[in-house]
């Protein structure tokens, strides 16, 4: 069983990027045992990840009032959080929280599912991530990283 | 003094984009209905200018996460028609077929995972696949083969990678061939289930009288050519389009509204090319929609839902007709050269014609470009639906009347983002 990172996001809507971008950079480490995929668009798509896989580590811009570059982390697991879960707003038909909840009633979870949000700050087509999204990258990277150890050992 | 009522939904679901709905009702008439878009428009004509022509396909795709091949393929027979070239033959043939993945994947993702819920009292597929897990699971199944047919011939599911005018940069083997068509003998199954589970539905009594505006093919359902036609008598080349429809700038919209000429707003998507081309159904498509209780016409916009199962089931049917008589092409594109001169194509899209017309200068470059999609074509349509359909229910509570005016709103299953060149609903009542 494996664990798989998957990134959401759109590369053309600044903060929207960060999913993808955290993607770029991980998997150029080659962890062992780890698989990463994204989903740009149809967020339907993560049902089909989540075949096969023990653990899955989403990560996705979001827009909860907080303040920009703000990372938090919800196990959703076991229990549907689907306030905070609404936040990953999405223009498409539909989003995140929904496709998560899809799952969990069809029995399509993984034994764990983590979600990594970070607070973003401009959705503005065409511009590049905000200085504060921007900053917050390397600590994302950190926790991520410690995710799949944890998983190894544990 | 009336009472005035105003139903007000600030940000409509379960449509692509973002876009808000504004009814206001004085007494027991209906004053105003605005089907309000402000995605922010983008700009995509004016993107296109001073490109080459070989980029329109790719460009253009980015306009939509839901129907991207639409896109590609109005653009590529555009670009073809401006420089005199006619793709034929087995090329032809895979370009109809990507086209049937879009219509599969998109319809099926329409009618499950948004529309669906509403017939059935829920307030999301989630509700709904707590009640019947199969039948989502289904839809899933049935979504993905569409997203395989893309997947395969466009180089990848979103945005596909692999079309060119001309053809395609890459075909895919004989075996990926073979084993896509072992997939859709399954998904037949499934499109022909979900025709049966849809028609059980309960539909309002709401036909309406419509003009009808779709392309007609002399030997086949329409996906990639054909004139286009009216149920008033229409009948043009795609060449012809700016002589009978205009776009006009409403103040509540970033979307433009388009209008024939000659009698005003008019209606595209599956009930158009349902009712105008039903004889070119294949025969499983035809028994489909008569087992299910549709007649040769359908005028009702409730069960344009109905009409997409019945076209998922001829999308279906169609692939494997295409991939049982497919010689594979020599060579993966015929060439294009530019030359200075303007082109027009209009294709099938899930939600209706799609127009494109491009001027091009000798080197190829894109001098003006004009995009039509659907949804715009549409807008007048849906308000004066919401009119018709609001005025005998006045009675209802406002939040049974926003519930329902949303679902007449889906009825469409408006692509708002392709539209800007999202929704929101509100009702006032005075």
């Amino acid at each position: 069983m494996s664990t798989m990172v998957i990134g959401i996001g759109n590369r053309e809507r600044a903060d929207d990027a960060l999913g993808l971008i955290a993607i770029d950079r991980l998997q150029r480490e080659h962890p062992a045992g780890v698989e990463f995929a994204t989903a740009r668009g149809d967020v339907l798509k993560v049902l089909d990840l989540f075949e096969g896989a023990h653990k899955v580590i989403m990560i996705d811009a979001m827009r909860s009032g907080g303040t920009p570059g703000q990372v938090v982390r919800l196990d959703v697991s076991d229990v549907a959080v689907k306030v905070d879960l609404a936040n990953f707003a999405s223009s498409h038909t539909v989003n995140l929280a929904e496709a998560i909840e899809l799952a969990r009633t069809l029995g399509r979870l993984p034994a764990h599912l983590i979600v990594y949000g970070v607070e973003a700050q401009d959705f503005t087509l065409g511009n590049g991530l905000s200085p504060a999204v921007a900053a917050a990258l390397e600590g994302l990277l950190t926790r991520v990283r410690k995710e799949w150890a944890c998983t190894k050992h544990g | 003094m009336a009472e005035q009522r105003t139903i007000k939904v600030d940000y409509m679901a379960r449509v692509e984009g973002e876009s808000a709905l504004d009814i206001v009702i004085e007494g027991d008439a209906v004053k105003d209905v605005k089907l309000k878009i402000f995605e922010p428009p983008r700009f995509f004509e004016a993107l296109l200018r001073g490109r080459s022509f070989l980029e329109a396909p790719d460009i253009t795709a980015r306009i939509c996460g839901i129907c991207p091949v639409a896109y590609q393929m109005s653009a590529v027979h555009a670009m073809e028609d401006a420089c005199g070239v006619k793709v034929t033959g087995p090329l032809r043939a895979l370009r109809r077929l990507l086209y049937c993945g879009e219509w599969i994947e998109s319809h099926v993702l329409h009618i499950y995972m948004l529309h669906a819920p509403d017939f059935l009292g829920k307030h999301s597929v989630v509700e709904l696949a707590a009640e019947h897990p199969e039948i989502i699971r289904r839809g899933l199944r049935l979504k993905k083969t569409g997203n395989e047919i893309v997947g395969l011939l466009g180089g990848r599911e979103i945005h596909p990678i692999n079309v060119r005018v001309g053809g395609f940069y890459k075909i895919p083997t004989k075996s990926d061939f073979a084993a896509l068509a072992e997939k859709l003998k399954l998904a037949r199954d499934d499109a022909l289930a979900t025709v049966s589970w849809v028609s059980g539905f309960q539909f309002p009594d709401f036909d309406q009288d419509y003009e009808f505006v779709c392309l007609s093919h002399p030997d086949e359902y329409p996906y990639n050519e054909g004139r286009i036609v009216s149920s008033r008598g229409l009948d043009i080349p795609v060449q012809a389009f700016h002589e009978h429809f205009v776009e006009d700038h409403v103040a509540h919209s970033t979307a433009l509204h388009c209008r024939l000429k000659a009698r005003g707003h008019y209606k595209v998507g599956p009930l158009a090319r349902y009712s105008l081309n039903y004889d070119k159904l294949s025969p499983l498509a035809k028994q489909a929609a008569m087992d299910a209780g549709l007649g040769r016409t359908c005028n009702n916009p409730f069960k344009s839902i109905l009409v997409r199962a019945v076209e998922v089931v001829y999308a279906v049917d169609e692939a494997l007709r295409i991939l049982d008589t497919l010689e594979r092409p020599d060579s993966p594109c015929v060439e294009v050269l530019p030359r200075a001169g303007t082109g027009f194509a209009a294709t099938e899209a899930p939600r209706g014609m799609l127009h494109h017309t491009y001027r091009l200068d000798a080197e190829g470059n894109i001098a003006f470009a004009q995009i039509i999609p659907p949804t715009s074509q549409n807008q007048a349509t849906i308000e004066d639906d919401l009119r018709h359909f609001i005025a005998p229910r006045l009675s209802l509570p406002d939040d049974q009347l926003q519930w329902q005016c949303e679902q007449a709103v889906r009825n469409y299953d408006p692509c708002i983002s392709c539209s800007t060149h999202f929704l929101k609903l509100t009702v006032e009542r005075r």
